[in-house]
């Protein structure tokens, strides 16, 4: 992984250094909470429920076990409150959708001792929050995955560099979101994003871009309209500087809920693209641009060498293998593109914590884990789970002992209960709705491994408001908080998909009526997937069978579900 | 006296110099271009100082248009903003009446260097800056 030089560290210091000084006058009454705002939310810094929340950077999704050691320390040291539910007294952290890192309980007043901490270890806040380019995520298997046709992370890398206090572009319209993958397969829902980027290769061989432009979730759910199908990668930044450039001239600031560059592009069209085009044209035209050397790419490249190869494996052993052993092995390990690695994604889905959540102690223990089976390096992925990316496949046997020790072991990857979900009403001042209970209800009431593995692929999204951080569009089943007369009702939506092969291309889902209560939920989702289960064609799986079906069926079972909602005239 | 020579603070709520083209934040700099040029300084505006437009006009003016006169930061100026006013290539603010000149120029010395070629930027380009980037102007 990128290994911070000199400058990096010494950049991220300084913005701790800049940020303490914002906070000491905030807390001394000389900077007003609406002028701190701005600048505490592009370090990380929102003011929550309970408390503030503070998201700290994964670029891409890479992470070490230093860094994740570091995090368990602000988890048990800063992330704490004496009152309250057991619930409510913080010591863990939440992996997001966007490969970042959630705390829930620093108090603000020792929040620049927590960024000087963080900035020991390489890390901060800079962008995860406010109207700007926020961090950069990426495939969870960049680098590794065998489809890969080229490694995304050394352009991830340059753009972390470029997006980074990006002097133009830290007041726009509203957040700006990019993703790149470099695979066949997109695992990083690119069509979702401000700007997707998909790495290709020409004819003639040569590496560019297919840029998409203006996906996004919220409120109006739109996906990524193509605006160039091969942006030689020298150019990229340029490019992307002239879509950043006409957005932030031009985008709404009228209406906060108009406002993303989404809106934008639907509104021109054609128009966008043009303007789009004449910038690029115009920055390509200028002696004064520079396109990416050479060099730089090479020097970027160096810093994503794979650790050397491991030792050849001792001979297999001739015992049979262990049912709950090969179950883990179909559905965590991933197949690898160095040969004698695999990667294996630690399940933070399971029983009794919330999805994405993970305590001290856990992060010690993959940290441990991230030391002794995959060389210091693990990734957070889109799905809210952490993977090792360099696993020696004969060490695989020892590296699931020691993840089920740990609780990380649930053979669930890509299943039912390998959901996404946002915090929600628990945490989160914006949500409607809670998440979490959802969450475990549904993780509860689908305990059984068999009938999981029946079920099959599938992917269940929850967002406890519209902002979407549950990203509940894209799901093939989406499940939606909503706020009416100050209860909780929850809006369940069919076959969405995020992009990838097995969703199909990606769109918003699609509302099952009119919204639920809270305890209807479960049943929904049991209804639901009887009718699927029931209704399917052999290796069917449930969205092409979703899309085969169309709502009505489900919508029927969903209603005769209801029972409060019944009621409702 | 002004101890940083790379800003020039006016005074809040003073008249801009004589001869300031003052230009709206949705106006396009390329098409005023001829206008630009006939008047020493141009005066950009903040109406919020949340509302990003005037950076971009900024680097237009200074990248794109190669304007060599004074490039004035008014409206809702705060003092943190001047790391990135002076990236965008402005050299006068008019910061908001409330604001502290020391904390404006205590806000231009946390970095020495940035990822980022700005037109704004008047030192020499840093040999160790780990990556040249994006578009730049001299």
């Amino acid at each position: 992984m990128y290994r911070y030089t000199d400058y990096d560290r010494h950049f991220v210091r300084a913005r701790a250094a800049q940020f303490r000084d914002q906070l000491q006058r905030h807390l001394a009454g000389t900077l007003p909470e609406d002028d701190f705002r701005p600048l505490r939310l592009q370090n990380g810094w929102y003011v929550e429920r309970h408390a503030p929340m503070l998201r700290v950077a994964v670029p891409y999704g890479e992470l070490s076990s230093r860094q994740l050691r570091t995090l368990a320390r602000i988890a048990r040291e800063f992330d704490l409150q004496d009152a309250g539910l057991a619930s409510e007294r913080g010591g863990f952290g939440h992996f997001s959708t966007r490969q970042n890192v959630q705390f829930n309980w620093i108090p603000l007043a020792r929040a620049a001792d927590v960024m000087d901490l963080l900035a020991q270890v390489d890390m901060h806040g800079i962008q995860t929050s406010g109207n700007c380019i926020r961090n950069i995520t990426s495939d969870a298997l960049a680098g590794i995955a065998p489809d890969e046709q080229v490694d995304p992370r050394p352009f991830c890398e340059l753009l972390r560099q470029w997006s980074t206090l990006h002097p133009e572009f830290a007041f726009l319209p509203r957040k700006f979101k990019i993703a790149v993958s470099g695979a066949r397969e997109d695992r990083a829902a690119t069509a979702w994003h401000d700007i997707g980027l998909r790495l290709r290769r020409n004819d003639a061989g040569k590496v560019g871009f297919a840029v998409s432009v203006g996906g996004g979730m919220g409120r109006t759910p739109v996906i990524a309209t193509p605006v160039n199908d091969f942006v030689p990668w020298q150019q990229i930044l340029v490019f992307i500087e002239a879509v950043v450039r006409v957005y932030n001239l031009y985008g709404r600031r009228d209406n906060l809920y108009k406002a993303r560059i989404k809106i934008l592009v639907k509104a021109e069209g054609q128009r966008f693209i043009d303007a789009v085009d004449r910038e690029f044209a115009a920055l390509l035209a200028d002696p004064a641009t520079m396109p990416i050397p050479e060099s730089e790419l090479v020097r970027l490249q160096r810093c994503f060498t794979p650790p050397p190869h491991p030792a050849t494996a001792p001979a297999a052993t001739a015992a049979e293998p262990l049912p709950a052993y090969q179950r883990w092995v179909d559905r965590n390990v991933h197949a690898h593109r160095w040969p004698g690695y695999r990667a294996v994604t630690l399940s933070l889905k399971r029983a009794g914590l919330p999805p994405g959540d993970v305590t001290a102690d856990q992060m010690e223990g993959a940290a441990a884990l991230a030391d002794r089976f995959s060389s210091g390096e693990l990734r957070v992925t889109h799905e809210q789970n952490l993977l090792l990316p360099w696993v020696p496949e004969h060490q695989l046997r020892a590296l699931w002992l020691a993840a089920r020790e740990n609780g990380f072991a649930t053979p669930n990857i890509g299943l039912l209960t390998d959901m996404i979900a946002c915090p929600g009403g628990d945490l989160c001042a914006l949500a409607n709705a809670r998440s979490i209970p959802v969450a475990a209800a549904i993780t509860e009431r689908f305990a059984d491994l068999d009938e999981l593995q029946d079920i099959g692929d599938i992917d269940l999204h929850i967002s406890g408001c519209i902002n979407s951080c549950g990203h509940h569009h894209s799901g093939h089943i989406g499940i939606l908080g909503v706020d009416k007369d100050g209860s909780e009702w929850y809006q369940v939506t069919l076959a969405g998909a995020d992009g990838s092969a097995l969703s199909g291309p990606a769109t918003p889902g699609k509302a099952l009526g009119p919204s639920f209560a809270a305890e209807e939920v479960a049943d929904v989702i049991e209804a639901v997937i009887a009718t699927y289960l029931r209704e399917r064609h052999s290796g069917e799986s449930f969205i092409e069978a979703a899309r085969r079906l169309g709502p009505l069926p489900f919508r029927q079972v969903a209603d005769a579900v209801r029972r409060s909602t019944a009621l409702i005239p | 006296m002004n101890p940083n020579p790379l800003v020039d603070f006016l005074a809040p709520g003073m008249a801009l110099p004589a001869g300031t083209l003052v230009l709206d934040n949705t106006a396009d700099v390329m098409a005023d271009a001829e206008e630009i040029h006939r008047h020493a300084a141009v005066a950009l505006c903040f109406p919020r100082w949340t509302d990003g437009r005037a950076y971009s006009q900024g680097v237009l003016l200074r990248g794109r248009l190669r304007y060599a006169g004074t490039v004035i930061a008014t409206g809702d100026v705060l003092a943190d903003m001047l790391p990135l006013l002076r990236r965008c290539g402005f050299d006068a603010v008019q910061l908001r009446a409330d604001q502290r000149l020391e904390t404006a120029q205590r806000a231009l010395g946390f970095f020495d260097s940035h990822y980022q070629v700005a037109p704004g930027d008047r030192r020499p380009a840093l040999d160790h800056v780990p990556a040249v980037v994006g578009s730049a102007a001299p």
